[in-house]
């Protein structure tokens, strides 16, 4: 059973709070004793100056196998793999994969300014603008080379807050019209208000182990069909208009026995729009530049045709840092588990989880699939 | 096209005065290549010596074939302008403050994509790329950033509001130079006169002597004159309360040059009068004016800037026939190392200049080639209008300071002979 914290604006709690409830939460909700896990895999931007090493001190746990995945956004899937394999290779037989981070009112600036030495040296200077600067400068060049328009983008924000109105954990209640996301202000043109995701404090966690485990326990459970990975895809690209998943797909359909049109639904790490569109092409649900059409064709709302984000994404769930790039994956095994109550597609069987990235200098660095399929006691 | 910058409206007393910030300052060591290359006014980024791929951002192995080699070199500086945003948000007070800020992405001629600041002349990419050139200045935290200016100069353009934040121009702002009376003096005060500058604070150290062209400038309605002895810390204090909350450049001429080693006396009185005057001046003349100079760092379009010390480049070479200013020299030099230190906190510019003989009458028996005053002055502008920290002038200057990179023992025998 997966489990998310549910996230809050901002909290006085430290990233040890967050990450300890999901895993007490994750090991209570499975009926295990704390000793039955004997993995751990964790993800974080604000454990500092603790790794996953510490955090186990802090928590009493004394795991044989232990990973640290620093990847943001593709930290899910990445987590996913890792856990698997460790898994299959005996190396430990019940792995609690565990993402979360606070956010204390002046930590999101702390952590961009520190994100990285690139950075440091060579973005951040340039106006602080964060991540939204680093992603307006690739949106401002994928809407001139493709022709997508705002409507687009916000057709897409408009769905996933639609979505998020049945997800109570989603910190955005209000529903928002394609009015009120054209009328937005400007933050770094082009990207508007409600292209931005808000830092928020939360966590997210799941259970990896054998099916044969699993049915021992009587948990629902998830079968990974195929996954993929790649870091620093296409560097001689002089801007970032595709991502790593273009150089994998066919590996990962292929390894899968599966085809785009065999997927019931689709979350991606969405912390701007642009970057969902890049999805869609590179992951073969269309052809490079042709994602705005896409989007035109289609309905992305939980009973649309193309069920997308179904939680709300981070658009309107939050960004709960490092957790963020587990919420696609999580809200997979709610759906693949029949679990995600009023966001549940129905007869959901194969769904597709993508992640992303690490703004190390211009571009994402992280990219990672994977396809799930729903288990059969399930 | 850059509207051209208004002559600042006169400072109304009661509102409060915007205090200093600055822009991030964090850098890797090895990015401080930039900062290198800047303070000088050069554009330079890594080479690799095995492939030669240009490096960006700055790395400690190519990230091409790995090798360890990469070298600080003069690149081509061309560019095309591939992504534009306009920040209207910064998680920055110093940019926050500054708002709307224009971002850009470049794809390099030589190479590498950097991200700079973007001058509000280059027009924003349609469908291809536009053409800019890139620039390394030196930003208000003192590190080195990439502005892209437009292909061609455009009218103008030193007035826009992102290179007025990386340069320190005199125009509209208003200058002490502390001594008016010697040649340097009355070169620097008129080329600031020219180069825009508002009023002059003329200092005059000797009032009881007469100097023609002295008396002409000061006739200038821009130029005021002030009685400034830089040995006298009650003269120093006197002109900082009565200017002090009004220089933006301080350019420091005061000098004492005379000949003679260190060996062929029986006192100091010789060291002790230049120390006196480069050295222990500037000490007086930093704690009258620094204060009040930061104070002003962030007030309005004609803030307080620079402060300019007038040195030599034996400064970091002695010339042993003049040993005892060359000391004076040197010191001064460290003490400006502290004070650039010092005032780097409110972003307010050290700019160290560095000629070669001077065509002056203390430095009437250095043979040929001597730099004409004027011809010094210029480049203090002109470095002023660049950004440059570092200023190495004429042909002397410049060779000492390349045969100090090759072997600074030769350098230091050569003079000695």
């Amino acid at each position: 059973m997966p489990v998310t914290v549910p996230y809050a604006r901002y909290s006085s709690r430290s990233a040890h709070w967050w990450l300890g409830r999901a895993l007490g939460e994750l090991i209570r909700g499975a009926g295990l004793a704390k000793t039955d896990v004997d993995g751990v895999c964790v993800s974080s931007f604000t454990l500092g100056p603790d790794t996953a090493v510490g955090l186990m001190q802090h928590l009493g746990m004394s795991p044989r196998w232990l990973d640290h995945i620093p990847m943001g956004g593709a930290s899910g899937v990445v987590a996913l793999r890792r856990a698997a394999r460790a898994v299959q290779a005996g190396d430990a037989e019940v792995i609690a994969c565990i993402a979360g981070d606070t956010n204390q009112v002046d930590s999101f600036r702390n952590t961009v300014s520190q994100f990285s030495r690139f950075a440091q040296d060579a973005v951040y200077p340039y106006g602080a603008g964060g991540p939204n600067a680093s992603f307006a400068l690739l949106t401002d060049y994928y809407m001139r080379h493709y022709g997508a328009t705002r409507e687009d983008f916000g057709k897409l924000c408009v769905a996933q807050r639609d979505n998020a109105l049945n997800n109570p954990h989603a910190l955005m209640k209000k529903p928002l019209t394609l009015q009120q996301y054209m009328d937005a202000r400007p933050i770094t043109d082009p990207i508007h208000l409600f292209d931005c995701v808000m830092p928020c404090a939360g966590a997210e966690g799941y259970l990896v182990m054998t099916e044969d485990r699993a049915r021992a326990l009587q948990l629902p459970f998830v079968r990974i069909r195929s996954t993929i990975e790649r870091h620093n895809a296409f560097p001689d690209d002089p801007i970032q208009f595709r991502g790593g998943w273009a150089m994998d797909k066919d590996a990962l359909y292929a390894h899968a026995g599966t085809a785009p049109e065999d997927i019931d639904f689709l979350e991606t790490y969405d912390d701007y729009p642009v970057i969902n569109m890049m999805q869609f092409e590179d992951l073969g649900f269309c052809a490079k530049g042709e994602a705005s059409a896409f989007v035109r064709q289609h309905r992305f709302t939980i009973d649309g045709d193309f069920p997308f984000n179904t939680s709300g994404g981070q658009l309107s769930v939050g960004q709960a840092g490092a957790a963020g790039g587990y919420l696609g994956l999580v809200q997979a095994l709610r759906q693949l588990t029949g679990t995600a109550a009023a966001t549940q597609v129905a007869k959901a069987r194969l769904g597709m989880v993508s992640g992303f990235g690490m703004i190390n200098y211009d571009r994402g660095l992280c990219s990672g699939a994977a396809i799930l399929e729903r288990g059969a006691s399930a | 096209m850059t509207e051209p910058l208004l002559k600042p409206r006169k400072k109304n007393p009661v509102e409060r005065t915007r205090l200093a910030t600055r822009p991030p300052g964090a850098r890797s060591r090895t990015a401080l290549g930039l900062t290198r290359a800047a303070a000088e006014g050069r554009f330079e980024l890594q080479v690799c010596a095995d492939c030669g791929s240009v490096q960006y951002p700055p790395r400690e192995v190519c990230g091409y074939c790995l090798s360890e080699h990469l070298a600080w070199k003069p690149v081509d500086n061309r560019g095309e302008l591939i992504a534009l945003s306009t920040l209207r948000h910064s998680n920055d007070l110093y940019f926050r403050e500054r708002l709307p800020w224009r971002v850009g992405t470049v794809k390099m001629t030589a190479g590498p994509v950097v991200v700079a600041h973007i001058h509000e002349d280059c027009a924003a990419p349609e469908g291809t790329g536009v053409p800019v050139r890139l620039t390394l200045k030196l930003d208000r935290s003192g590190q080195a950033v990439l502005h892209a200016l437009p292909a061609k100069d455009t009218p103008n353009m030193n007035d826009a509001a992102q290179m007025r934040e990386s340069t320190c121009d005199p125009k509209f702002r208003r200058v002490l130079v502390t001594d008016g009376k010697s040649a340097m003096g009355l070169a620097t005060a008129r080329a600031m006169l020219d180069a825009g500058a508002a009023t002059i604070f003329l200092g005059d150290p000797s009032s009881w002597k007469t100097v023609a062209a002295f008396d002409k400038l000061a006739a200038d309605p821009r130029v005021q004159v002030v009685e400034l002895d830089v040995t006298d810390t009650d003269s120093v204090d006197r002109v900082a309360a009565s200017i002090g909350g009004k220089v933006e450049i301080l350019v420091n001429t005061a000098s004492h040059l005379r000949d003679g080693g260190i060996l062929g006396r029986k006192d100091v009185i010789l060291a002790r009068d230049a120390m006196e005057v480069n050295v222990l001046g500037l000490m007086r003349l930093a704690q009258a004016f620094g204060p009040g100079m930061c104070f002003r760092a962030a007030d309005g379009s004609n803030h307080a800037v620079a402060w300019v010390n007038v040195l030599s480049i034996h400064a970091l070479a002695a010339l042993p026939s003049r040993g005892a200013w060359s000391a004076s020299m040197a010191a001064a030099l460290s003490a400006s190392q502290t004070l650039r230190a010092e005032l780097r906190g409110a972003g307010v510019r050290v700019v160290n200049v560095f000629p070669g003989p001077i065509e002056e009458d203390w430095e009437q028996l250095t043979p040929p080639p001597k730099l004409a005053p004027a011809a010094v002055a210029k480049a203090i502008v002109k470095g002023l209008q660049d950004g440059i920290e570092d200023l190495y002038v004429g042909d002397i200057a410049e060779e000492i300071r390349e045969r100090l990179r090759d072997n600074h023992k030769a350098v230091e025998r050569e003079l000695g002979q």
